[in-house]
């Protein structure tokens, strides 16, 4: 318990003297929030997952794909 | 060629380009600058020298800055292969999941872990703690690398996996072979070795404007030294692990080597163009040749670069479409119909399976086992989507370009690293204007260099996208093209905002200095 309040301090106080970091963890923020939130959640549905539930479903889409790829 | 739509084609092989190319922007600097840092930590540890833990620290803070910018910016890149390249991602399976998942899980334990200790930790643990953090970040940033080129590697060189015709999905069969694909040894050491110099240049680079001003004198002579010194051990390794990877192209993508030499019609003792500028060839229906306008040639060099054997015959771009009996080279004309049999039998499989014949199934799925149909016919499954040879010739001047863009820079940047060391050791190189300013304007040579190299490695490769088996055409997803060119303005802005913040805050830091700032 002693080791992971250690370890959680360490991060906290280290987070706490940051300068620079502050303004770095900021871009980070708004970086992953454009990323998983307006980027992936809008544009990058996984394409086979939302037509498909099954992993045969998919494989038999690709195989038609791999065969007849323009069908 | 069957009709694709090559418009949906062409803007997801941009997308993927652009994310690439931007992603790659951030990644060298973080590979080689945290063994900079390593070996300036080490000799403060040895020392006690406090000039070179303010030294470190400040090399620290630009590596902060760079990987703080640049982090995650390669998850888009697995966003792409779910969305855009879905046919792709499933017939890949595990093979290319495998090694981005440990990858994925290497970067975050590895480098979030040692990471924090690096920039938190330097009143906290112990000075040899501190050390094998630092060391550890470096480590584990390269082991991140390795596992992606693993994955890039085995789509230049498909090995180590077998076909399964009822998933659709390649399969692992032997991870070993995956893991020590020669492609894949000698794209890891090219690639963090190349990285290696990019950030030593950069290093030097930053140092010499420092000189130039006649500020941090001491501290910018000292990065120098272990930089220029980095740089031209990185410089060294990455020409002779280029040239292992020449030796390696030739022998499984010999149409790439023949694309970024130039060399239409293949020759025993085959020149090396040092040099050259590429023009159309007049007569129209070859569209594909290009004749070369000025080229300064080096006998025999480039059949000893292929074979180690200055007599070898390397074959042209000629000789691998319409083959060479002679030479043992099956045509591409052949290819496609050796192709089209493997294709044909999947189709067949397919069928009897919705037929329910059992005994046709059975032959079928034994034929996916057989080692001679694998051999001759399944190994060129992805020329079977092309009617013409021609179409599956790489951009010639892309790759020519790219090329030689790379390779001449690189001699560049060993020349400077040997030549700053010299002058270092005559104590003048704080005085040598024109070499400082060099310095300088080969930071942005470095990337030119680097980001080469890859277009060589993808655009060279084309149109494949896992070689002789799945062509481009075929791995994209059936999407809207409007959203491809929607989302790749939106990286277009995205990636430029972070570029133009990495810049500001960089620069700002830098001038500032070692002196003041901080994490």
């Amino acid at each position: 318990m002693n080791t992971i309040k250690k370890i959680v301090n360490f991060y906290i106080e280290g987070f706490k003297s940051m300068t620079l970091g502050k303004n770095l963890w900021l871009i980070i923020l708004i970086k992953l929030f454009v990323m998983f939130a307006i980027l992936k959640f809008f544009f990058f549905s996984d394409f086979l997952g939302s037509k498909f539930t099954t992993d045969q479903e998919k494989s038999n889409y690709v195989i038609e794909q791999l065969t007849n790829p323009k069908d | 060629m069957e009709q694709f739509d090559i418009t949906l084609v062409d803007w997801s092989r941009a997308q993927f380009a652009l994310t690439a190319l931007y992603h790659w922007l951030f990644v060298p600097l973080t590979l080689g600058i945290t063994f900079i840092i390593a070996i300036m930590e080490s000799i403060y540890v040895r020392t006690g020298d406090k000039q070179w833990k303010k030294i470190t620290k400040f090399w620290m803070t630009i590596f902060g800055i760079n990987f703080a910018i640049g982090v995650a910016t390669g998850i888009i890149l697995e966003f792409e292969f779910g969305t855009n390249w879905s046919n792709y991602s499933w017939f890949v399976g595990d093979i290319f999941g495998a090694p981005l998942a440990i990858e994925g899980i290497m970067a975050f334990f590895m480098e979030s872990t040692f990471i924090a200790i690096m920039f938190f930790g330097w009143d906290k643990v112990s000075q040899k703690s501190h050390l094998t953090a630092t060391w550890l970040t470096a480590i584990g940033s390269n082991l991140s690398g390795l596992w992606i080129l693993v994955a890039n590697g085995w789509m230049q060189n498909p090995i180590g996996m077998t076909f399964n015709p009822d998933t659709a999905r390649m399969e692992m069969m032997n991870f070993w072979e995956v893991l020590f694909n020669p492609n894949a040894i000698n794209k890891f050491l090219h690639t963090i070795f190349s990285s290696y110099i990019v950030a030593a240049v950069f290093v030097v680079g930053i140092s010499a404007w420092y000189l130039l001003k006649k500020r941090e004198v001491l501290f910018a002579k000292k990065s120098i030294l272990i930089a220029a010194i980095f740089g031209l051990f990185a410089s060294i390794i990455t020409i002779a692990s280029g040239d292992e990877s020449a030796r390696n192209i030739a022998e499984v993508q010999p149409m790439k080597f023949a694309s970024m030499e130039g060399l239409y019609y293949g020759t025993t003792n085959a020149p090396l163009v040092a040099a050259g500028i590429l023009e159309n060839d007049p007569v129209p229906e070859n569209k594909k040749k290009q004749d070369f306008f000025v080229e300064l040639k080096i006998p025999s060099v480039l059949s000893y670069m292929a074979f180690l054997d200055a007599d070898a015959f390397v074959p042209g771009i000629h000789d691998l479409v319409h083959g060479n009996q002679e030479r043992g080279i099956i045509s591409y004309y052949e290819k496609i119909e050796r192709g089209k049999v493997a294709r044909q039998a999947l189709n067949d499989y397919k069928q009897a399976k919705k037929m329910g014949d059992t005994k046709r199934v059975n032959f079928l799925a034994n034929q996916f086992k057989d080692k001679i149909f694998l051999e001759n016919n399944f190994a060129y499954f992805g020329y079977s989507y092309f009617d013409n040879p021609h179409d599956i010739i790489p951009s010639v001047p892309v790759s020519f370009y790219s090329f030689h863009i790379m390779v001449i820079l690189g001699g560049h940047f060993l020349l400077l690293f040997a030549v700053i060391l010299f002058f270092l050791y005559k104590d003048k190189l704080h005085n040598m204007k024109w070499l400082l300013l060099t310095a300088i304007w080969t930071m942005p040579l470095a990337y030119l260099a680097t980001e080469s190299g890859w277009i060589i490695a993808e655009m060279g490769r084309q149109p494949w996208v896992i070689q002789d088996l799945m062509p481009t055409i075929v791995a994209v997803s059936n999407i809207d093209s409007t959203s491809v060119i929607i989302t790749i303005s939106l990286f277009f802005v995205t990636f430029t905002a972070l570029l133009i913040a990495e810049i500001k805050i960089m620069t700002k830091q830098i001038k500032i200095g070692p002196n003041k700032g901080g994490h």
